[in-house]
């Protein structure tokens, strides 16, 4: 049974996002998504201070075998890419929801969190 | 007596030798799958609608020395004349310990690409070889393993530049007026689809602003100028243009490498490291960039990592930039490259070593510097400032002077106004230098050699201080070690042992057609008439090719049902990309620049898609049913969607599922009732010919591999040469070529290879194969690979159930073995299979495409029962390995299949495992008495692919 936590917001495409408030949102991929992917070796971050439309690519992981793209979730300014990530590309495969998080975004509107998916809607997207 | 003269004769003899199984065998083989006929199979097998009426007219079966002879008068009819043309192409001396232990040796060119890297350390440690020399001379620190030629490598290094240029909404792309035409062809095909303008001029520093994203200038120009590029590329780089430099190889061995000089792309050919001209191909081209776009890179590159043990141990790195990966998102389509070609150059350079190569570039620029003081004090103008090893010479009389040309028998460049072009190269003698003064002074020249010698030793050096390398090349152990034929021998024996080839053991990848490349069909790429000819020199003199191209022409035409032969493309990807321009300029002839829609199924091959997107189509993927066919009504849905965007569809036949399809005809009937051309990918034609065609089935273009179907090598991952056949209503579309002109043969559409004819020095390997097989061996070449794979399925469907299959239960040449069950009961995978097949001696199937957890096996018809029957043996053996894990015999954590493949070492290690050594490395019953030892343990990719290496390591890893 993959880890889901209940704190966050999920996407279709495998993405979860953290309320930082101030309309901030922390962004990275799933236990799930990193499963399938296998180990990391490379992730492509997006550009700093560089805006996003929703659902536009934004970032890749790569592991041997596949290369994911990462979808920003929501339109708006990335403000802060976990560079750690650039050496230590692996964080995604232990850590994914922590230390292995990919980028903040500043959303261009204010946004209903409600509208992504819950943990629960995520459980059952990725049961079928 | 009851022997008919005719019959002792033997003419199908080659049928024979070609083909694995005898009558007896193949009776056995039917018996098993409860039939007596092959023809009774194939009714079982092909829809009786694809099924041709007549037999393909090939002509009658030859044997070997017949056909070998025939074809010798061929070649005759070209004529040598020795080569001062350059462009790109150059005489050179293959030292012939490379030539018979490499190039005429089995046990090379019949590898297949490392996918596997524990049966191909060898060939690995060759191309890091040949990486390390594309670093040192170009000063770059991340090299590849070759690309098709320096044509397709330019247009590569302008797609990169555009993939990684800061300037993003750039859209021009400026290129220095003195590179060789057919480079400037083959890079304005791409920039159309890629959707980039070209601006040719001179090299200056205003040439460019913001608007540009890249730039092409080239250290040694196709005027035989050389470049200091260092304040121009510092100029561009203020403007953040990605600079990419062509250069010469034999001139950086003495010029400042383009590195230094700031360039952020360096590319080129390493044709005159050692591989004959060949009228074109095959070559390696060289490709190099700066660490931080490496990413961006096409094309394999191999990187160092380790082996479970912990060992170094080599491997193919970042593979998701690759299109069997990221398809449509690919760096590139390429995926055959010119592995061979890229290993005889690394190899040119480990024989010669740096002090050799030096010798060798000296004497080359020596002999020009002696020329162009002869021609000078002549009175002639060389329009020349700096020179390597090419002279552009202005002259008042060029009809005579070609004429007298002709009359010593020499080639020189032509299509400069009122100048002709004298390029040297390592074969060129004193004799010649004579022999060019007498074409362009008169036989009475009255210079002498040796006093202009004299003279040019006395006068300050021609390569000016600001273009003089200072920094040394290949200071790596590898450059230094082998001087000696002896040594020399024996490194290439020692690489060679490490790898798996066909000359050891079946290599049933499936897809891939690992059929017999006979030592008939290789003797005459060796032939000087053909391996000598510039593929520029005037065509009369090339009758021979021609002649060759017109009946190989001819045959494939017959085979395919189609119109119209390109012979241009020199790998299968650049076929499928070829086509699909084919498709598109037809469409654009038509006023329907609209159609940019390529429906792929989406058990396509990687390149499909990549090829689609660099043809600037959008691909669309359509859905497979549970048989694995393609999805009708999927189609139908998609199409009808496209409607008016439609362009094409791309489709394998029979399937890459390993199916013939029953509903291929209502495929393209589909899509040609929505105005849409079908691409019909030939990666399978193996199992048509003779009995079905892309024509026959209703087909609009295809390429052919003739690296598969008709028996050229596979070299280790290249040559290829992947040609279009077309219908006629596309014959006037396909890529036509700047230089070379022959009436009916090329169009006058933009180039995708260097070459007009692609890499032609190895169609000789086809003729050979079509002309010894004829119409019936042909036929019955794809009906034993149809029994072969049908004898595998049937006999291994117990343990591994066969995915897909057609309706009566039978699968076309290729079958698809399911390791998933398995793996869900004892968490033994696909990859474990494929490893501990290496203990048995053999090379894997292919693993996970086009399914993942699958293994796909094609034995192809040149297989034996015998070597079927071992193969069967070794996998039921494997599947019982695999029962023991299953019953707790063996932990899952630690078992054989785990820790294959197992190698020398581990018979003196002290020994841990809960199985015994003899277990680990003679499993199954070999007779043979000879052991294939692979020379490392499973690879470590993810660390491999953390750590980018990919160069030498200072001290080799296999001593």
């Amino acid at each position: 049974m993959s880890n889901i936590p209940t704190e966050l917001k999920y996407t279709t495409t495998h993405e979860w996002l953290k309320d930082e408030g101030n309309g901030l949102y922390r962004v990275g991929i799933t236990e799930h998504a990193q499963s399938l992917l296998g180990d990391m070796v490379f992730i492509d971050l997006p550009e700093c201070q560089r805006r996003y439309g929703e659902n536009e690519e934004c970032a890749t992981a790569e592991s041997v075998k596949a290369a994911s793209d990462i979808y920003s979730p929501l339109s708006g300014e990335v403000v802060e890419v976990n560079t750690r990530l650039e050496d230590a590309p692996e964080l995604i495969n232990h850590s994914p929801y922590d230390e292995g998080w990919i980028f903040v975004i500043k959303a261009s509107e204010s946004l209903q969190f409600d509208d992504f998916l819950s943990p629960q809607e995520y459980q059952t997207l990725i049961a079928d | 007596m009851t022997t008919s003269l005719s019959r002792l004769e033997n003419r199908d003899e080659f049928i024979h030798r070609h083909i694995g199984p005898s009558e007896q065998q193949i009776s056995e083989m039917l018996a098993v799958l409860g039939l007596t006929t092959l023809e009774q199979l194939i009714a079982k097998i092909v829809p009786a609608d694809l099924l041709l009426e007549n037999d393909i007219q090939v002509g009658e079966a030859t044997q070997q020395h017949l056909a070998l002879a025939e074809l010798k008068k061929i070649a005759e009819g070209n004529q040598y004349y020795k080569s001062f043309i350059g462009m790109g192409y150059y005489d050179t001396l293959m030292p012939d310990v490379i030539r018979r232990n490499l190039l005429e040796n089995p046990g090379w060119y019949t590898a297949y690409t490392p996918y596997q890297p524990e049966v191909s350390q060898g060939r690995l440690e060759a191309l890091l070889n040949f990486q390390q020399v594309t670093m040192d001379l170009t000063g770059l620190p991340v090299a590849s393993a070759s690309l098709l030629d320096e044509a397709t490598a330019a247009a590569e290094a302008m797609a990169m530049a555009w993939r990684v240029s800061p300037n993003k909404n750039a859209r021009r792309f400026f290129i220095s007026r003195d590179i060789h035409p057919q480079v400037l062809d083959v890079i304005k095909t791409r920039a159309e689809t890629l959707g980039c303008d070209i601006v040719v001029g001179d090299i200056d520093p205003d040439a460019v602003d913001m608007t540009f994203f890249g730039a092409l200038l080239p250290v040694t120009g196709s005027s035989g100028e050389l470049y200091a590029l260092d304040a121009v590329i510092d100029a561009f780089k203020k403007h953040r243009i990605v600079t990419c430099v062509c250069a010469d190889p034999m001139a950086l061995v003495l010029l400042k490498s383009p590195g230094e000089m700031g360039a952020d792309i360096v590319f080129g050919s390493a044709q005159r490291f050692g591989v004959p001209m060949g009228y074109g191909g095959p070559h390696a081209a060289f490709f190099a960039c700066r660490e931080e776009h490496k990413r961006a890179m096409p094309g394999r590159i191999i990187g160092l990592s380790r082996d479970a043990a912990g060992r170094p141990a080599l491997r193919m790195a970042m593979q998701t930039r690759e299109q069997h990966i990221r398809r449509e998102k690919a760096n590139s389509n390429i995926c055959t490259s010119q592995v061979l070609l890229a290993v005889i150059a690394g190899m040119y350079a480990v024989y010669h070593g740096p002090k050799g190569l030096m010798r060798i570039a000296s004497r080359i620029h020596r002999l020009t510097d002696i020329l162009a003081m002869g021609l000078r004090q002549a009175g002639f103008s060389i329009l020349n400032r700096h020179w390597f090893d090419t002279l552009t010479i202005k002259v008042a009389n060029k009809a005579d002077i070609l004429r007298r040309a002709q009359d010593y028998r020499i080639n020189v460049r032509s299509d400069i106004p009122d100048c002709v072009g004298i390029s040297l190269d390592e074969t060129t003698t004193r004799e010649d230098i004579l022999t060019i003064w007498s074409v362009l002074v008169g036989q009475k020249h009255g210079f002498d050699v040796e006093a202009l010698d004299d003279q040019v030793m006395q006068a300050p050096a021609t390569l000016d201080e600001t273009l003089r390398r200072v920094e040394p090349i290949l200071v790596h152990p590898v450059f230094h070690r082998y001087r000696s034929e002896t040594e020399m021998m024996r490194y290439l024996r020692r690489l060679e042992q490490k790898d798996l080839a066909l000359n050891q053991a079946m290599i049933p990848l499936g897809s891939c057609t690992m059929k017999l490349n006979a030592a008939a069909e290789m003797i005459p790429i060796t032939w000087p008439e053909f391996s000598r000819l510039h593929p520029f020199c005037p065509i009369e003199q090339a009758q021979g090719y021609q002649q060759l191209l017109e009946q190989l022409s001819r045959w494939l035409l017959a085979i395919s049902g189609y119109d119209a032969i390109c012979m241009q493309p020199n790998s299968g990807a650049q076929g499928e990309y070829a086509g699909l321009l084919t498709i598109r300029r037809y469409q654009h002839s038509l006023q329907q620049q609209q159609r940019h829609i390529c429906l792929i199924p989406a058990s396509a091959h990687g390149t499909n898609p990549a090829s689609a997107h660099m043809a600037g189509m959008t691909v669309v993927v359509v859905d497979c049913d549970e048989h694995g066919n393609i999805d009708i009504a999927d189609l139908e849905d998609k199409a009808a969607q496209a409607a008016e965007s439609l362009s094409c569809i791309m489709v394998t036949y029979p399937s890459t599922h390993g199916v013939y399809e029953d509903g291929i005809r209502r495929v393209c009937q589909i899509v040609h009732q929505y105005g849409g051309q079908v691409y019909l990918d030939g990666a399978n034609l193996n199992a048509q010919v003779g009995i079905s065609s892309p024509g026959y089935i209703g087909a609009d273009v295809s390429h052919f591999n003739l690296h598969k179907t008709f028996s050229i090598p596979h070299g280790g991952g290249g040559p290829g040469m992947g040609p279009i056949g077309v219908k006629a209503h596309l014959a006037d579309f396909v890529p036509g070529h700047c230089v070379v002109h022959a009436q009916g043969r090329i169009t006058h559409q933009g180039a995708v290879s260097a070459a007009p004819f692609g890499s032609a020095s190895i169609l000789p390997i086809s003729w050979m194969y079509i002309r010894m097989m004829g119409t019936q061996g042909l036929k019955k070449a794809t009906q034993v690979a149809i029994l072969n794979a049908n004898y595998i399925a049937r006999k291994l469907n117990d343990i591994f159930p066969v995915l897909y299959h057609g309706a009566e239960g039978y699968v076309a040449h290729e079958c698809i073995l399911d390791i998933r069950p398995l793996k869900a009961r004892c968490g033994i995978s696909e990859m474990d299979v494929a490893k501990r097949l290496i203990d048995y001696g053999f090379h894997a199937p292919t693993m996970s495409f086009p399914v993942a957890g699958t293994l796909m096996v094609e034995p192809t018809e040149s297989e034996s029962k015998e070597e079927l029957d071992r193969f069967i043996s070794a996998m039921r053996a494997i599947y019982a390995e695999a029962q023991c894990v299953a019953g707790g015999d063996w932990p899952e954590n630690d078992n054989p299949l785990l820790n294959a493949p197992h190698i020398q070492e581990e018979l003196t290690e002290k020994w841990t495992h809960p199985y015994s050594r003899e277990q680990a490395v003679f499993p199954g019953k070999n007779k043979t008495g000879v052991k294939y030892w692979p020379a490392v343990k499973r690879l470590d990719d993810v660390y491999g692919d953390r750590h980018l290496f990919c160069g030498c390591l200072p001290v080799e890893p296999s001593l």
